[in-house]
């Protein structure tokens, strides 16, 4: 095979191949080396310059390289959470999840591009620049997990991990025209994650089809007693294989996919357009309802900024990353916060410090609690009739780059639909869903915490019905 | 709303300076998203308990013994500035004024 040729493959099929003895490891590893190496949207912060260690024989994922968000701690390797205050950060360890990946046989291709923290819904807040749309340039991939998405929907990864705390795997997924998974909070260990909100925060799959993110979440699930709020998966995850839907029932909330809340008529289209398969498949399709998913946003930009303005208090310039002197300790501590925190990232410790601050904690963070108990029992009530919820992922196509970047408001609106599920803490998958205006866009079903294999099954039924060409763009670009 | 002086009491607990530039925008995005969040306020939630957590977990804790960790040398490769084996910082008693 060539070295274009390799690139072509799904992750599975790039496995199955080097375990037929038909391409090696080391190859495929320099084909995507250079692929990465030559990526010209800004999708890599840092690129592996040797070929890794030989996998040990038998490893399941049989050497297929993965690309890997900046925020996971990687020894010996650049880890600055796409932002300023973590410059020259080398962390002295691995996260968890890196390590169990590279155990399976999955070594580490590169890091890439991301909002900074993990703050942002467009990949524009990286303080080294913007991911660029592979679709289209001029637009963003989506975010926070935006260097992982375009990464794989260019071809320059055969799969990737991201991020997801309010929709930062699913948004961009859809956005780039790929697969993105958030896994039940508590499936896949947390540690060495450079946080954003802990309550939240999910590390999970970014690929080309779903059977590639079975395949990488199988072997990201574990229990890991360095998280404290680790679980772990009951069972495997399986390979999905079913092409029907018969006896499925779908709900679809009100609330959350009606033009009237700011959806895109071509992503409604879309995403009716899909449901109507749903039904050839097999499948029950009814309305439901999610009384408290409009409110979901409000309280996810209560709780998360608090979380992460108690969670970022750690850069303080002591032990790691940029120190700014100015004379004393308060003032070292200060000057270094401000001239390493970029805007939102600013943006959101002071909303967060005053949503937490003497006055206002029982009006908002208070409040915003218990508006997360009423969203996740509203999912309770929803599984007790329908097998899954479905809605579009994000209400728009990938927007032109600076289109949102003064009102955070309307950025922070792209996480309507993937937020509710956040605050519930449960399963949910974007698939690519056919094109608007010649630009991806995603179909997202979620389940009761745990049910991924479910979750995954009905995906790739939908996958085969939908039969969107992930290669389709690069054939044409 | 969320006036001029709020926005920089707020910054001095974030430990942030704001330039005046910077005030006046949080200021205004702030009143922004606020307005947008105060709509909880609409909804009866007197008898909701909070949720703080999604998942049944509670105090995991582990056996308390002494395991291995990181050597001190490695802990310290990252730090900005290091004496004595320790992380070192500028004196408090060098800032301008007590916080």
């Amino acid at each position: 095979m060539s070295a274009t040729d390799v690139t072509l493959l799904t992750a599975a099929a790039a496995v199955d191949a080097i375990e037929r003895g038909e391409l090696s490891a080391g190859e495929l590893f320099e084909a995507y080396r250079a692929a990465a190496a030559g990526d010209e949207l800004n999708a890599y912060l840092w690129v592996a310059q040797d070929a890794p260690a030989p996998v040990r024989e038998g490893a399941p994922l049989a050497g297929v390289p993965l690309a890997v968000k900046d925020l996971f701690c990687t020894q010996g390797v650049p880890s600055q959470a796409g932002s300023r205050i973590l410059e020259g950060y080398r962390p002295p360890y691995t996260a968890s999840v890196v390590a169990e990946l590279a155990a399976a046989g999955a070594p580490l291709l590169g890091k890439t591009n991301q909002d900074e923290f993990a703050m942002g819904s467009s990949n524009e807040n990286s303080a080294f620049g913007p991911v660029l749309n592979p679709w289209d340039r001029t637009r963003v991939p989506g975010g926070s997990s935006g260097g992982s998405a375009a990464a794989v929907a260019a071809g320059s990864a055969p799969w990737a991990l991201g991020t997801d705390t309010g929709g930062s795997i699913r948004q961009p997924a859809a956005l780039c025209g790929i697969v993105g998974l958030k896994p039940t909070y508590g499936t896949v260990s947390r540690y060495g994650m450079i946080a954003f909100a802990s309550s939240l925060d999910q590390a999970g799959p970014l690929t080309r089809d779903v059977t590639d993110a079975a395949l990488l979440l199988r072997h990201m699930v574990a229990r890991d007693e360095r998280d404290s709020t680790s679980i772990g998966f009951p069972g495997e995850i399986a390979l999905p294989a079913s092409e029907s839907l018969e006896g499925i029932r779908l709900g679809v909330p009100e609330e959350l996919s009606d033009e009237g809340v700011g959806i895109e008529r071509g992503i409604l289209d879309a995403f009716n357009a899909t449901l109507r398969l749903a039904e050839q498949l097999g499948a029950t399709i009814e309305t439901c309802h999610l009384p408290h998913a409009p409110h979901a946003l409000s309280a996810y930009y209560v709780l998360a900024p608090a979380e992460a303005s108690s969670n970022l208090a750690r850069y303080d310039g002591v032990r790691y990353g940029a120190r700014v002197e100015d004379g004393g300790l308060v003032g070292m501590y200060t000057r270094t916060r401000s001239e390493g925190f970029g805007r939102e990232v600013k943006r959101r410790i002071m909303l967060g410090t005053y949503s937490l601050s003497s006055g206002y904690y029982d009006a908002y963070y208070g409040r915003a609690q218990r508006v997360r108990t009423k969203i996740a029992d509203d999912f309770r009530a929803a599984f007790e009739s329908f097998d899954f919820v479905v809605t579009p992922t994000s209400p728009s196509v990938a927007f032109e780059l600076g289109a949102k970047t003064s009102d955070p408001l309307a950025m922070y609106l792209n996480d309507y639909c993937t937020v509710p599920m956040s605050l519930a803490g449960i399963p949910a998958i974007s698939i690519p869903n056919g094109l608007s205006d010649g630009l991806p866009t995603g179909f997202q079903l979620c389940g009761p915490a745990f049910s991924e294999n479910r979750v995954l099954e009905a995906a790739y039924a939908l996958e085969q019905a939908i039969g969107f060409d992930e290669l389709a763009r690069r054939a044409r670009a | 709303m969320i006036d001029r002086e709020q926005v920089l009491h707020v910054a001095r607990l974030a430990r942030l300076e704001l330039t005046d530039e910077e005030v006046g925008r949080i200021s205004a995005e702030l009143s922004d998203v606020l307005g947008h969040i105060e709509k909880i306020g609409e909804l009866d939630l007197d008898d909701v308990p909070p949720t703080t957590h999604v998942v049944e977990v509670s105090n995991a804790l582990r056996p308390d013994i002494v395991e291995p960790s990181l050597p001190r040398e490695v802990a310290l490769a990252n730090a900005p500035a290091v004496a004595a084996s320790g992380f070192l910082v500028p004196s408090p008693q060098a800032d301008a004024e007590p916080s």
